[in-house]
């Protein structure tokens, strides 16, 4: 038996090996947000963060997450619906189309922010370059990423 | 995909325990950003993994000895890539790791596993095609088919397979060495001896055991490490392989000629590919745009071109070039 924390809530699991920890949390636990485009840790649309840092669930053996925390779009919200500053701002800035690709860029984009690679538009690229956006949508993603990070930044020195 | 066995054990003990106990073809499992990739394509098809990505003992960054930096096999690329000692003292290391796969295979993928990875080359990953590498003696389609992104050095009548790694190509031109631990005990094996070229054997990829562990890679100091680079050409700026690379370290005497010189390649070979000869091209001469252009043609000297590759050898005497002004500018700071 696996017993993950997904989203705050303790979560056991009778794992096949096999198993990504995409195919778990999409297929077994019933996160559909979290999304799987190419499966061989290309494009980032199944990025999550597993203890706090972003990795790439398709390529992320489910039994390896054993015992710690697993964070999905699902939680970025505020209980009451009230989308985070990032959600919102990707809304603001028109960065995305179709949206496939839009869970995993929001978590990509809320460790890119936490890891403080936020300094430019070069520097949120660059750190940004797993995420695949095939409807193109990278200068509102850019502009979202950019947008929030000065949110958070704001927040943070009280002003 | 073929189902397997699964262990984690809590040591580095008992992991060379249970490697040996796990049989033939059992394989250490760490980031898992190579291997299970391969699981799935069926490319490969470990009948044991022994899990060693949470041994804590593997994780230890020693940047304060000295002599030498110390990185555990189980650091994480993303981890070294930011070490802030490293990005000051050795900015070729830094940039080889950041420069390569996305941060979220950098938090995953270890700095050992990342020596091991295997060749991208589109015919070994798509088990449809022979491929001598994969399937001994089954033949090569890379030589007949689009062979843009295959190797320009170091290929052999049976396979033209890019090593495609950048973190191994800097440590090879710093003369790097990895402690490994198996069955039969510890010993250590330098960068130069790690990786093999394809001869007749393309399957053989390097000089480890099966059961034996990377434990630590050590890079000596030097004050090249200060002068140096990593420069990586890609068919987009970022997350891409490199169409040509090019590690480069070296120090200038007070008069402005090279002293120091180290250069290796990425990119174009089927190992990783230290050029000496190119080191002898500028070590002694001042770095100008004729020694740095000399240094390019001497890397390249024995390289051989297939059907859509060609444009690789000019691109990569110019990454040598490049690669060389800018080590020279930070030498020279």
């Amino acid at each position: 038996m696996t017993t993950f924390i997904v989203n705050g809530q303790k979560v056991d699991v009778d794992l096949d090996p096999r198993e990504s920890l995409l195919d778990v949390l999409h297929g077994r636990l019933q996160l559909f947000g979290t999304k799987k485009g190419c499966d061989h840790g290309q494009c980032g649309a199944c990025t999550v963060h597993l203890d706090g840092r972003r990795v790439v669930s398709c390529l992320t053996m489910a039994v390896q997450a054993d015992e710690r925390e697993v964070r999905t779009i699902e939680d970025v919200a505020a209980e009451d619906g009230t989308l985070h500053p990032l959600q919102q701002a990707f809304i603001d800035n028109d960065a995305m189309q179709c949206g496939y690709c839009t869970p995993g860029q929001i978590m990509s984009g809320l460790a890119c922010i936490a890891e403080g690679h936020t300094g430019g538009d070069d520097e949120i690229r660059e750190h940004m370059s797993g995420n695949l956006c095939r409807c193109g949508a990278y200068v509102g993603i850019v502009a979202a990423i950019r947008q929030a990070a000065g949110q958070t930044a704001t927040r943070q020195t009280g002003a | 995909m073929r189902a397997f066995s699964y262990t984690a054990p809590s040591s580095v003990a008992e992991a060379v325990e249970a490697i040996a106990a796990a049989g033939g073809g059992a394989k250490f499992l760490a980031g898992g950003t190579t291997l299970f990739d391969l699981m799935k394509l069926g490319v490969e098809r470990p009948p044991a993994l022994v899990d060693v990505s949470r041994l804590a003992e593997l994780t230890t960054i020693d940047t304060s000895r000295g002599d030498h930096l110390v990185f555990g096999g189980g650091a994480r690329m993303a981890d070294v890539a930011a070490d802030p000692v490293v990005r000051r003292d050795y900015p070729v290391l830094s940039e080889s790791l950041w420069r390569a796969a996305s941060q979220q295979l950098r938090n995953m993928a270890t700095v050992a596993g990342n020596l091991l990875q295997r060749t991208r080359c589109p015919y070994f990953r798509e088990t449809a095609y022979p491929c001598n590498k994969r399937e001994p003696g089954s033949g090569c389609a890379a030589r007949e088919g689009i062979d843009r992104g295959n190797a320009v050095l170091g290929t052999s009548e049976a396979c033209i397979a890019t090593y495609p790694g950048d973190w191994p190509v800097a440590l090879l031109a710093f003369d790097a060495a990895v402690d490994v631990v198996g069955p039969r005990g510890e010993r250590t094996v330098t960068l130069a001896d790690l990786h093999l070229e394809p001869g007749d054997t393309p399957h053989r990829e390097h000089t480890l055991a099966p059961d034996e562990l990377i434990l630590r890679i050590r890079v000596p100091l030097t004050p090249a490490g200060r002068g140096s680079t990593y420069l990586k050409i890609r068919d987009r700026e970022s997350y891409a392989f490199a169409l040509a690379s090019a590690a480069v370290g070296l120090t200038l005497t007070a008069g402005g000629q090279v002293q120091e010189c180290r250069i290796a390649l990425g990119g174009v070979a089927t190992r990783p590919w230290r050029a000496r000869s190119a080191e002898q091209a500028v070590i002694g001469r001042p770095l100008t745009d004729e020694t740095a252009r000399a240094a390019g043609e001497a890397a390249l000297a024995g390289a051989h071109a297939g059907a859509h590759n060609t444009f690789k050898i000019e691109l990569a005497k110019r990454t040598v070039a490049d690669a060389l002004r800018i080590a020279g500018e930070r030498a020279s700071r």
